[in-house]
C-alpha cells in the first residue's frame, strides 16, 4: 500500500484548468469583451441568417423594387369614329408607381429608398458584403504577412533586409488615396465587368495591409528565435521549415489573432468608404457605404435632412461592427497575455 | 490507442482538468471571501487597541503564532502556510530552510504584509512584532496604512534577484536616498546623501561616490546585492529578511556576501531572517534553524541540534541528498516523489507518501510538534514512544526504492 | 576501444565582435572562449566548472556549433565539426545532444510532450515508423515519466519533471555525447539528487559520454571523472577528480573549493576570499587573467601568459607558480 502511495506521489501532476479554458476565462472576465462579442453576434446573425429568413417569410431579395399597386382599373375614356367606319375606344392604363422614399411601416421596417427597395433587407445584404470582404482580405493579408515576415525573421541578414525595405515602401503608401485611384481606374476600364470589381477591391485592400502584419510577425519571430527551445530544436537537428512552422508560428498565433481581429474593423471602414464613393460593389447590389451615399449633400439636402431612416441605420451598423471587433480584439489581447494579473 | 491523440487534449471527462461547474463554484466562493478580507484591510480609521498585543517572551523581535496564509486561486484554495509558529529572538540569525513550494517566502511576505492581494490572505493566527517604540503590534490585524510606517523602516527585505530588484532608470544614489527621505521626514538632501554614502561604505563598496552616481546595469551581480543590503540597512531596521540572497550569485561572490552579512550582524543591533534552500549557507550563518515542508514546520532548533541530531526524516533526507565536496558516495540519496499539491492537502502527515519510516500510525492526524530539548522540536510519529531514537543510518533505502519505482512501470 | 577519445577540442576560440568601425570591421572583441583544449574519453564524464562569465556555457554551445567557431578545432570521433557543411552537420546532430539549464524555457509551450520528445526521432528516422510509439513510451519510462502524460503540455509539470522531459528528448535520439549545461541548477535539492541519479543510471545503461557544465562543485565532484576549471575564457586547471579535489594547484581552484559552504556548523573554514570582481571579458588583464584577484601574484604574471602545462601525470595547470616544477611536458 505504501508502495502504491509512493508511486502516486512520484507521478502526481497538479490539477489545472485546461489552457484554452484559461484563455476563455480571462476573456470573459472583462465586460467589454462580452459586449463586443454580443455586438458581433448580432451583426453576424443579421447579415447571414437574416436574408434566409426574409426569403422564406417575405419572399424577396435586396433588389426587389416595390410598387404602390395600382388601384385604378382600365376604363374607357372616349370613343371616336374613325374614317374607316370602325369605332375605336381609348384606354387609359395606369401603371403602379414606384413606392420610393416610403416612411417606415409595418411592411417595410425601415421604409424604402430612392429606388423603391426595402432598406431593412438591403442592410442585411450589405452586411454580408462587408463582413465577407473583410474576412477574405484579412485571411489573405495574414497569409502574405506570415510568409514574408517569417522568412525575414527567421533567416535574417540580406533576406531580412530586402523584405523589410519592401515592407517599408508599402508602409509609406497612403492607403486611402491609392485605393481611390486604383478603384476609379478599375471602374473606368470597360473591359472589366462591374461584378468583378469587388475582387479587385479585395486585392488592393490586401496589398495595403500585408505590410503591417509582416512587420508584426517578424518582430515576434526575432524575439522567439532566441528562446531556449529554439536552440534545443536546432540541437536536435530539425530542418528549417519544421522549426518555423511547428515551433515559431504557433507561438506567434496569439499576437496574430489579436491583430487580425483589430484589423477587421479597419477593413470594414475602408470598404464602406469605397462604396460611399461608388467604387465598391455596383448598383443594384447593396452595401452599407452606398446606402449612406444616398444622403450625399452635394445631391441636395433633401435626403440628409428629411429621410434619416435611409442612411442612419447603415451608419449605426458600421459602428456596431467596427466597435465589436475592436472590443473583442482588445479582450483577446488581454486574454492571451499570460503575464497579466487578474 | 485512444490515449495517444497527439493534438486534442481530453478536456471533458479527463480528471486532469476541472469542469466548468467546479470552476464557477470556486470562483464565486473566492470572490466572496477575498472581498470580505480586503474590505477589512482597507479601513483607514482603526483604533490602535485592535492590533496591540503582548509578546510572549520580551526578548523576541517577532513571534509567529499559528500563522495560516491561504491563496484563493482559480483551481482552489492553496494553503501556502498552514500553521507555522516560531520566534525570532533579538540579535540572532534565524534560518528558514525548505524547498520551493514549502511556504518560506510566503511566511516572510506575510510578515511584511506583501502577499499578493486579493488572492493571498492571512486567514488565521498572529504575527506579533515588537516595534522600536516599545509597543507590540499584531501584523495580521494591522490595516494597510499603518503598515507603511513599519515596512522598510523597521523591517526591511533583501530579495533574491539582484538583477531585477533595482529600478533601471534611476541611479543607485537616487534609490538609496529615497528610502531615507521617505521614512525619516525632515532630512535634507545632503543628509540623505551622506547617509547613503555611509551605508555604501558599510557594505564594503570601495568607490562609493562612483557607485552612487552609476546606474544598476553598470554594476555586477555581487555589487547590486551589496547595494540592496545597503538599502535595507539605511533606516536601522530591527529585522532584515533575506530571501535567498545568494542563490543567484556565484560561489565566490556568495562567500563575500555571507562574510558581509556576518560582519554586519555585529555592527547593527538587529536580527536577520535568512531564507534559503542551501543547507551549507544555513550551517555557516544561522543560530536557529526552522525546517519547513508543504506549509508546516517539521523541525526547529539550534543549528547544532539540527545538524548533529536531526530528528525528522525530511531533514535527514535533505542533508543526505546534497553532495558535499570531499565526501564521496556511490549514489546520492534521493527523496522519491515530489512536494504535494498545495490544494486539497490531506489530513495525515504531509510527508507520508515519501517517507521511508512510515508506519501505520502515520495514517492518523498530523503529528504534533514534540519537544526534545528547550529549543529543539520536531513533528513526527516515530518519536511518540521513544524520544532518543536515532534513524540517521537507517535511511539508506531511498536510492533502491526509487530505482525499483522507475523500472516498475 | 573504450579508451579512445570521443571528443578532442583543441585551442577553441569564440570571439564576439564589438565596436564595429564604419566599414563593418570589428575593432575589439569579447573573448568569451580564448583557447581551450581538452579531450573526453568514451563513456566517461568530464566536468567543467567555473563561475558565470567564464565561458563554460559558450564552450558547450560552440562544440555543438550552435554558435559559429572563431578558431580552433572540434574533433568528434575524428571528424572536425567546425568545418563540415551544415547539411552534414544536421545529419550528425542526433549523436551530439544537449540538455539545457532552464527547464521552463527549453520546452516549446504549445506542443504536447510526446511530440516534443518524438519530433526529432521522426525527422531523423531513428526507428522505423511502426515501432515509433512504443519507442517513445519506452524512452519516457526510462526517464521516469508516465505513459499517459504523452499528450499533456509542459506547463502542467513541475521543474524536475520538465527536466526529465528534456533528458528524454535527448536520449530518444540515441546519442553518443551529451553536453549538460547546468541541468540541475534550477531545481531543488531533492529533485537534483533524483535527476543526477537518473543521469548516472542512463550512463551505465546506455554508455553515454557526458560533458557536465556546472558552477556547483559538489555536484561536479559527484558525477565526473575528469574536471576542468575555467576562468574568463581560459582553462586554468585540468585533471582527474581526485587530483583536483584533493590537491588543487591553481589559486583560483583553491579559492573556489574554500568558498563552498559546508553543511556542518562546526567546520573550521579557511576561506580564501578573492578580492574584487570578475574583470570584464572585453578588457581582460594582460598576462595571466587571474592576476588582479590572486594572492600570490608575482611580477611575471603581468607580462607573460602562463602556459597550460602538465605538472603531475594527468594534471595540468596554467600558473607561473609552477614554472620550475615540470614532470612531463604536454
Amino acid at each position: 500500500m505504501a508502495e502504491n502511495e509512493k508511486k502516486q506521489a512520484a507521478t502526481e501532476t497538479y490539477r489545472v484548468i485546461s489552457p484554452s479554458r484559461m484563455v476563455a476565462k480571462r476573456f470573459f472576465r472583462s465586460k467589454l469583451s462580452i459586449v463586443g462579442l454580443c455586438m458581433l453576434l448580432f451583426v453576424f446573425l443579421f447579415s447571414f441568417v437574416g436574408p434566409i429568413i426574409v426569403k422564406y417569410t417575405w419572399g424577396y431579395g435586396q433588389t426587389e423594387v416595390f410598387y404602390i399597386p395600382r388601384v385604378s382599373t382600365m376604363y374607357s375614356v372616349q370613343s371616336f369614329d374613325a374614317p374607316d367606319g370602325n369605332t375605336y375606344e381609348f384606354y387609359d392604363e395606369s401603371l403602379s408607381t414606384v413606392n420610393f422614399k416610403a416612411p417606415p411601416s409595418a411592411e417595410h421596417w425601415l421604409g424604402t429608398d430612392t429606388s423603391g427597395m426595402d432598406i431593412f433587407v438591403r442592410l442585411m445584404y450589405g452586411g454580408r458584403i462587408s463582413l465577407l470582404l473583410s474576412f477574405l482580405v484579412i485571411v489573405m493579408e495574414t497569409l502574405l504577412g506570415v510568409f514574408f515576415g517569417g522568412l525575414a525573421g527567421y533567416f535574417g541578414k540580406w533576406v531580412d533586409q530586402i523584405i523589410m525595405r519592401v515592407v517599408d515602401v508599402f508602409y509609406c503608401l497612403p492607403g486611402l488615396p491609392i485605393l481611390l485611384i486604383l478603384s476609379a481606374t478599375i471602374s473606368s476600364i470597360e473591359s472589366i465587368p462591374a461584378e468583378h470589381r469587388i475582387y479587385y477591391v479585395m486585392a488592393f485592400l490586401t496589398l495595403i495591409g500585408w505590410a503591417g502584419t509582416a512587420r508584426l510577425v517578424r518582430g515576434q519571430i526575432l524575439m522567439l528565435r532566441e528562446q531556449e527551445y529554439m536552440m534545443a530544436a536546432e540541437a536536435t537537428g530539425l530542418p528549417a521549415w519544421r522549426k518555423i512552422f511547428k515551433h515559431l508560428i504557433p507561438n506567434v498565433m496569439p499576437q496574430l489573432i489579436v491583430s487580425m481581429t483589430l484589423g477587421l474593423g479597419g477593413i470594414i471602414l475602408y470598404e464602406s468608404t469605397l462604396s460611399y464613393l461608388g467604387l465598391g460593389v455596383p448598383f443594384p447590389n447593396a452595401a452599407w457605404g452606398s446606402m449612406i451615399a444616398l444622403a450625399d449633400p452635394s445631391k441636395g439636402q433633401e435626403i440628409l435632412a428629411n429621410y434619416p431612416n435611409m442612411w442612419v441605420p447603415a451608419g449605426i451598423l458600421i459602428i456596431i461592427a467596427v466597435l465589436g471587433f475592436n472590443f473583442v480584439g482588445d479582450g483577446l489581447r488581454d486574454a492571451f497575455d499570460p503575464k497579466a494579473r487578474k | 490507442m485512444a490515449l495517444f491523440k497527439k493534438k486534442k487534449i481530453q478536456s471533458i471527462g479527463d480528471s486532469q482538468y476541472l469542469t466548468l461547474r467546479e470552476e464557477r463554484k470556486i470562483a464565486k466562493e473566492n470572490a466572496k471571501i477575498t472581498k470580505a478580507y480586503e474590505k477589512r484591510k482597507n479601513r483607514t480609521k482603526v483604533p490602535e487597541s485592535e492590533y496591540l498585543t503582548e509578546m510572549r517572551d520580551p526578548k523576541n523581535v517577532v513571534e509567529f503564532d499559528n500563522l495560516h496564509t491561504y491563496f484563493y486561486t482559480d483551481v482552489g484554495v492553496s494553503k501556502a502556510v498552514n500553521g507555522v509558529s516560531f520566534d525570532i529572538p533579538e540579535g540572532s540569525i534565524v534560518g528558514v530552510v525548505g524547498e520551493s513550494g514549502c511556504g518560506k517566502s510566503v511566511t516572510s511576505l506575510s510578515l511584511m504584509q506583501l502577499v499578493q492581494a486579493p488572492q493571498g490572505q492571512i486567514v488565521e493566527g498572529q504575527i506579533r512584532y515588537k516595534a522600536t517604540n516599545g509597543k507590540c503590534y499584531d501584523i495580521a490585524k494591522m490595516p494597510r496604512n499603518e503598515m507603511l510606517h513599519i515596512r522598510g523602516k523597521e523591517i526591511s527585505m533583501i530579495f533574491q534577484e539582484p538583477m531585477t530588484s533595482l529600478n533601471p532608470v534611476f541611479t543607485i544614489g537616487a534609490q538609496l536616498d529615497e528610502v531615507v527621505l521617505l521614512h525619516e521626514p525632515g532630512t535634507t538632501k545632503e543628509q540623505a546623501k551622506a547617509r547613503s554614502l555611509e551605508m555604501l561604505k558599510l557594505v564594503g563598496i570601495a568607490m562609493c561616490e562612483k557607485v552612487y552616481d552609476s546606474y544598476p546595469h553598470e554594476l555586477s551581480g555581487g555589487m547590486r546585492q551589496r547595494v540592496m543590503i545597503a538599502m535595507s540597512l539605511s533606516c536601522n531596521p530591527r529585522l532584515i529578511i533575506a530571501d535567498e540572497p545568494t542563490t543567484a550569485l556565484d560561489v565566490t561572490i556568495q562567500a563575500q556576501i555571507l562574510d558581509l552579512l556576518r560582519d554586519l550582524r555585529h555592527k547593527i543591533q538587529g536580527s536577520i531572517m535568512l531564507i534559503t534552500h542551501d543547507l551549507g549557507v544555513i550551517a555557516e550563518m544561522a543560530d536557529y534553524v526552522v525546517v519547513m515542508y508543504a506549509g508546516r514546520i517539521v523541525e526547529k532548533g539550534t543549528v547544532r541540534e539540527i545538524f548533529h541530531t536531526p530528528k525528522h526524516p525530511y531533514t535527514i533526507g535533505l542533508m543526505k541528498s546534497k553532495p558535499s565536496v570531499n565526501k564521496l558516495v556511490e549514489r546520492l540519496y534521493s527523496i522519491p516523489g515530489q512536494v504535494p499539491n498545495p490544494i486539497n492537502m490531506p489530513k495525515h502527515c504531509y510527508y507520508k507518501n515519501r517517507c521511508e519510516m512510515c508506519q501505520e500510525c502515520c495514517e492518523g492526524d498530523f503529528p504534533e510538534l514534540m519537544q526534545f530539548s528547550e529549543t529543539h522540536f520536531a513533528a513526527c510519529h516515530l518519536y511518540r514512544d521513544n524520544k532518543d531514537l536515532v534513524i540517521y543510518d537507517s535511511l539508506t533505502t531511498g536510492a533502491e526504492s526509487e530505482k525499483a519505482e522507475v523500472a516498475h512501470e | 576501444m573504450s579508451d579512445e577519445n570521443i571528443l578532442v577540442v583543441e585551442d577553441l576560440k569564440k570571439y564576439y565582435p564589438i565596436n564595429k568601425s564604419l566599414f563593418g570591421k570589428p575593432q575589439s572583441f569579447v573573448k568569451a572562449v580564448d583557447g581551450v583544449s581538452f579531450s573526453i574519453k568514451k563513456g566517461t564524464t568530464m566536468g567543467l566548472v567555473g563561475e558565470s562569465g567564464c565561458g563554460k556555457t559558450t564552450v558547450g554551445r560552440t562544440i555543438l556549433r550552435l554558435h559559429e567557431v572563431t578558431g580552433g578545432t572540434v574533433l568528434f570521433e575524428g571528424k572536425d565539426l567546425s568545418k563540415i557543411s551544415s547539411g552534414k552537420l544536421r545529419k550528425m546532430r542526433p549523436q551530439l545532444q544537449m540538455i539545457f539549464q532552464d527547464p521552463y524555457s527549453s520546452l516549446s509551450p504549445r506542443m504536447p510532450i510526446g511530440e516534443i520528445i518524438g519530433e526529432a526521432v521522426k525527422v531523423h528516422k531513428i526507428v522505423p515508423r511502426s515501432e515509433y510509439r512504443e519507442y517513445i513510451l519506452q524512452v519516457m519510462q526510462d526517464c521516469g515519466l508516465q505513459p499517459q502524460w504523452y499528450s499533456r503540455y509542459p506547463h502542467e509539470f513541475s521543474g524536475g519533471q520538465r527536466q526529465r522531459i528534456c533528458i528524454a528528448r535527448s536520449v530518444a535520439l540515441k546519442p553518443k555525447l551529451i553536453i549538460c549545461d547546468e541541468p540541475v541548477s534550477a531545481l531543488d535539492v531533492s529533485i537534483q539528487a533524483q535527476i543526477i541519479n537518473l543521469m548516472k543510471d542512463l550512463q551505465t545503461q546506455f554508455g553515454y559520454t557526458y560533458l557536465f557544465i556546472s558552477h556547483d562543485l559538489s555536484v561536479v565532484e559527484h558525477i565526473s571523472d575528469e574536471v576542468g576549471v575555467m576562468y574568463l575564457g581560459n582553462m586554468v586547471e585540468y585533471g582527474s577528480k581526485t587530483s583536483i579535489f584533493k590537491n588543487p594547484l591553481h589559486p583560483y581552484t583553491k579559492a573556489l573549493m574554500s568558498a563552498v559552504p559546508m553543511p556542518d556548523p562546526d567546520y573550521k573554514m579557511n576561506r580564501i576570499i578573492l578580492k574584487g570582481d570578475i574583470p570584464s571579458p572585453a578588457n581582460p588583464p594582460s598576462g595571466c587573467k587571474f592576476r588582479t584577484r590572486c594572492e600570490h601574484c608575482m611580477e611575471i604574471c603581468a607580462n607573460k601568459v602562463p602556459e597550460f602545462r602538465e605538472i603531475e601525470p594527468g594534471h595540468r595547470v596554467a600558473c607561473h607558480l609552477y614554472n620550475d616544477k615540470e614532470s612531463t611536458t604536454k
